[in-house]
């Protein structure tokens, strides 16, 4: 367990309610919803998650924090919006998902081989090396992100397609050498560490 | 001059009746049969021209007796309204032309129609009188109002305002009622965001300071006597003084009581000091004064707190009520909100099932309750553990598990009961229960009955009639306020569960209705649902044979009976439904406008052509309030209605005259619908129960039939809405196939 996560265990130790609205974004939504079950009815992939949202709101209520905290189901979350549009209080649900995947994520409680929350990761530190995505070296590391034999499996059955993409100039071999980057990347890094430090700013007392 | 009868026709040949009818026929009619003195026609006879014409004969050639051969009786109500005249309305339009098919083939069965309602009406025009009070009203414009809470209180303070002097009863010892006790009310302004003032002391401001209200403390009813207008009301105080005044129509507003929460041993009431309901709540609040909220045990602050929603209402189980208040809800979301305000950090819970916020700013409040932080948690609690920290398991709804939450004070949700008077008909449920389960619940609410509230010195019973649960009231949506008791309104939660808004608003209708009934009474006119009506029962006394069913089946109470058995009639209490009339087996009650008589004569005039002619002729009974209004608008909609059938209004199906039945037969008619109102539990009835009096006395008419020898098809009874504007002409198109199916009626004569 994280030392970050030991820390708010222990300031929200009555009220996991109030740690979300605290530290999530958009969580002070939560104590808003009403429990109609519209977003869950509304969810595309509404079957496939363990908790739909109208189920998480409850259950942060309830006070589940290691159940709601450590579940894939916001991370199942694909930001059709749909539930937005039809919540009748008005709640801001995929926000709040998006918001508690993180919140998970920061304090290390994100299942381990949850297939978005890794995605992300190799979608940013990809992004993050050249202030541009590599989409070679993504593709890449996400054939081999479970292990190398996996690896080579995926990258034979998708061979047709990547040779394809090479003919029509869609993809380049040579980006495997480094690669290209945006034109200032140091300035590119810099702006990142800035918006981080202010995002970690407007988390209420997160250390 | 004052006693002779002058009779006079006219035809409108408006709205495409001159084309489709031969108007000259119509004429030839009205004076030929129908004994018109006079007949005469105009293109438009609701204009301005039409309706002076009439008006002149009436000013200037003595006609007393008004046929008006035009449309509906429903319509051109305001320019076909002649006061001093009995005045009748032959259906031609809705009744004829618009709903049977314009072509040739059709014609003649179309004239033939026309021709006979124009003969019916003449007929019913000869056994009229001009319908006029019948000179025992007076106006008192007192208004008493019974009950001093919220509900008593506005309702005198409106009265009062409107110029109307109130007497207030109460029986306790102060003005205020149960809302009188709370710490704060639910809001009723915008933004409805926390508990608001309790309006109480301003009220009882107002009423001091109004020189139009008379407050009556430690007080009640112990005689209430007379009708609408003119009731003689003893008002005793505690020690035994008593004041008789005189009072033009009463508000009774005596309000509820809190449910027994001793029957719901589950949640530990009774076990645990800390376990209280809402209404027990408020005081704790009031004591807090201003600090934070206290349990009863051991005076702990609270810290943690669990509403219980729906603690023995809503519920199918013994002993509790099987109704919502309505407003616990919101009552919850309210207290809830105290703690949040006067106990900081207190951890409140609202457990709900179903969570309903009635009223304007009911979703506002809710939402204010949430911003609040107060958790709103689906699910149903099944019992309370008592100990120093109270546990509460209920079952989650949404998560779909039994769980636990521990807290300081568990507040019961418990529902409201009505403080009525008890029901004057408990003894008629008990002898009419269809099993012995029904009859056990009657006679438990027989014997458990509560005291006289407004002691009325009625044939039928002390008090107001119960409608459902012991609230009294005639029916919730179509006509609140109204109870069974003419000039007798019930306003406020003895009505129906509500709120302190709804109770405000009620009081303030039932004033007006109060004034309404006053002033009526006044007038010798009657009230809802015949609003204006002067007409009024009187009854033959050398033919009655005091068998006392009119006294038994009016459904208000209205008949009182003298010392011989008579009935004795209080026209101000009367809605003038003609119940009575169909009741009486001897035939001797009847209106000035409407009797046995004018109906029977109706049927009479109507041509019933030869066996050969294979004409057959239906006669359909529809209630004027329902079933005509829905056969008005089928003719408006253009659905075709058989032509065979012969319309008559009736006031209530409750006044339909068996004789009527047997009558029709006997001239030949081949069938006969009857139409009126749906009847016993969830009745539309106008007037409550004529409806299912007439389903009573027909269910006899078979053995009538059996002994004309006729097929018991030929007499239906149907309930027909308002809305059955398709289905009503349906029944009557039905009857004609079935009279097709068996054949002609052998009474043709």
């Amino acid at each position: 367990m994280s030392d970050i996560n030991t820390a708010m265990i222990e300031k929200y130790r009555s009220s996991f309610l109030k740690e979300v609205e605290a530290n999530v974004e958009e969580g002070e939504w939560v104590k808003m919803c009403m429990q109609c079950g519209v977003c869950s009815g509304s969810c595309p992939l509404g079957k496939h998650w363990e908790h739909p949202p109208q189920e998480i709101f409850m259950m942060i209520r309830a006070g589940k924090r290691e159940d709601v905290l450590s579940s894939d189901s916001m991370w199942m979350c694909t930001s059709c919006y749909n539930c937005i549009a039809r919540c009748p209080r008005g709640l801001p649900i995929t926000h709040i998902m998006h918001g508690l995947a993180v919140y998970s994520k920061r304090l290390g409680l994100t299942p381990k081989k949850q297939p978005t929350a890794d995605f992300s990761q190799i979608f940013w530190d990809n992004l993050m090396k050249k202030g541009r995505v590599n989409e070679l070296k993504l593709g890449l590391s996400m054939y081999f992100k479970d292990g190398f034999g996996q690896g080579i499996k995926n990258a034979m059955a998708n061979q047709k397609l990547g040779q394809n993409m090479m003919k029509a100039k869609r993809m380049n071999a040579m980006e495997i050498f480094g690669g290209h980057s945006v034109k200032d990347l140091s300035g590119f890094q810099k702006i990142i560490k800035k918006a981080q430090e202010i995002e970690e700013g407007n988390v209420k007392d997160f250390k | 001059m004052a006693d002779e009868k002058k009779f006079a026709g006219y035809v409108c040949t408006g709205c495409g009746l001159g084309e489709r009818l031969d108007a000259g026929q119509l004429e030839t009619t009205a004076t030929r049969d129908g004994k018109m003195q006079r007949c005469k026609q105009h293109e438009m006879l609701c204009s301005a021209e039409g309706v002076q014409m009439i008006k002149d004969d009436i000013a200037n050639d003595g006609v007393t007796h008004v046929m008006i051969a035009a449309c509906s009786r429903r319509a051109k109500v305001e320019a076909f309204n002649f006061t001093d005249v009995a005045l009748t309305r032959a259906n031609l339009r809705e009744g004829v032309i618009w709903v049977r098919p314009d072509t040739d083939e059709n014609k003649e069965t179309t004239q033939e129609m026309a021709d006979d309602y124009i003969r019916m009406a003449c007929a019913e025009l000869k056994s009229m009188a001009k319908p006029s009070a019948s000179g025992e009203q007076s106006l008192n414009k007192h208004i008493l109002v019974v009950g001093g809470g919220i509900t008593g209180m506005t309702a005198a303070i409106e009265a009062a305002a409107a110029g109307y002097p109130v007497h207030l009863v109460e029986k306790s010892g102060a003005l205020g009622g149960a809302v009188g006790s709370y710490y704060k009310v639910i809001p009723t302004r915008s933004p409805y965001d926390a508990p608001a003032e309790n309006p109480i002391p301003a009220l009882s401001e107002a009423i001091e300071a109004d020189g139009n209200i008379t407050v009556h403390l430690n007080s009640t009813l112990t005689n209430t006597d007379g009708a609408p207008g003119r009731f003689s009301v003893d008002i005793t105080t505690e020690s035994g003084a008593t004041e008789t005044v005189s009072i033009g129509a009463i508000i009774q507003a005596s309000g509820w009581k809190p449910y027994d929460a001793n029957q719901l041993p589950e949640f530990a009431y009774g076990k645990s000091q800390d376990v209280v309901t809402n209404h027990e709540l408020e005081a704790l609040a009031v004591a807090a004064n201003g600090g934070p909220i206290k349990r009863p045990s051991d005076g702990k602050e609270v810290q943690s707190v669990c509403f219980i929603q729906n603690a023995g209402q809503c519920s199918d189980k013994d002993g509790h009520l099987t109704y919502f208040a309505g407003v616990t809800d919101l009552v919850s979301i309210k207290q809830a909100m105290y703690f949040k305000a006067l106990n900081g950090e207190c951890d409140t819970t609202i457990l709900f099932d179903n969570l309903r916020t009635p009223g304007a700013g009911g979703e506002d409040f809710y939402r204010a309750g949430q911003n609040a932080m107060v958790t709103f948690s689906k699910g149903i609690a099944s019992e309370v553990i008592p100990g120093d920290s109270l546990t509460v398991k209920f079952e989650d709804k949404i998560l779909n598990e039994q769980t636990e939450m521990a807290c300081d004070l568990v507040v019961l949700a418990t529902g409201m009961e009505p403080n009525s008077g008890p029901d004057p008909y408990a003894q008629l449920m008990v002898d009419e229960a269809e099993d012995e389960a029904e009859k056990a619940k009657a006679k438990a609410m027989l014997e458990n009955a509560p005291a006289s509230i407004l002691n009325l010195q009625y044939r039928q019973g002390t008090d107001l009639p119960h409608l459902k649960n012991g609230f009294t009231d005639s029916h919730f949506i179509c006509f609140p306020y109204e109870t069974r008791r003419t000039g007798i309104y019930s306003a406020g939660p003895v009505r129906r569960p509500m709120d302190i808004q709804q109770a405000r608003d009620d009081a303030t209708g039932a004033a007006l209705k109060a004034i309404q009934a006053a002033e009526n009474a006044g007038l010798g006119r009657a009230a809802h649902p015949r609003s204006g009506d002067l007409s009024f029962p009187s009854f033959r006394k050398e033919g009655c044979t005091q068998c006392k069913r009119c006294t038994v089946e009016c459904p208000f109470g209205a008949i009182n009976e003298d010392e011989e058995g008579y009935p004795m009639y209080n026209e101000s209490r009367c809605r003038r439904c003609g119940t009575c009339m169909g009741a009486c087996p001897v035939r001797v009650i009847s209106f000035e406008n409407y009797s046995v008589e004018t109906v029977n004569q109706q049927i009479k005039n109507v041509d019933i052509p030869e066996e050969w002619d294979e004409k057959p002729r239906i006669l359909v009974l529809a209630c004027e309030n329902d079933a005509y209004p829905a056969l008005d608008q089928a003719a408006q909609a253009g659905v075709e209605i058989n032509p065979w059938a012969r319309v008559i209004p009736v006031r209530c199906l409750g006044s339909v005259s068996l004789s009527w039945v047997t009558d029709a037969l006997n001239n030949g008619f081949d069938g006969i619908v009857m139409m009126g109102c749906r009847r016993d539990d969830d009745y539309q009835c106008h007037f409550v129960r004529g409806s299912a009096m007439a389903a009573e006395r027909m269910s006899k008419v078979g053995d009538t039939l059996e002994t004309l020898n006729l097929e018991p098809e030929r007499v239906i009874l149907h309930e027909v809405a308002i809305t059955d504007v398709e289905r009503a002409p349906q029944l009557i198109n039905d009857m004609a196939e079935t009279v097709e199916k068996i054949g002609l009626s052998p009474f043709k004569f």
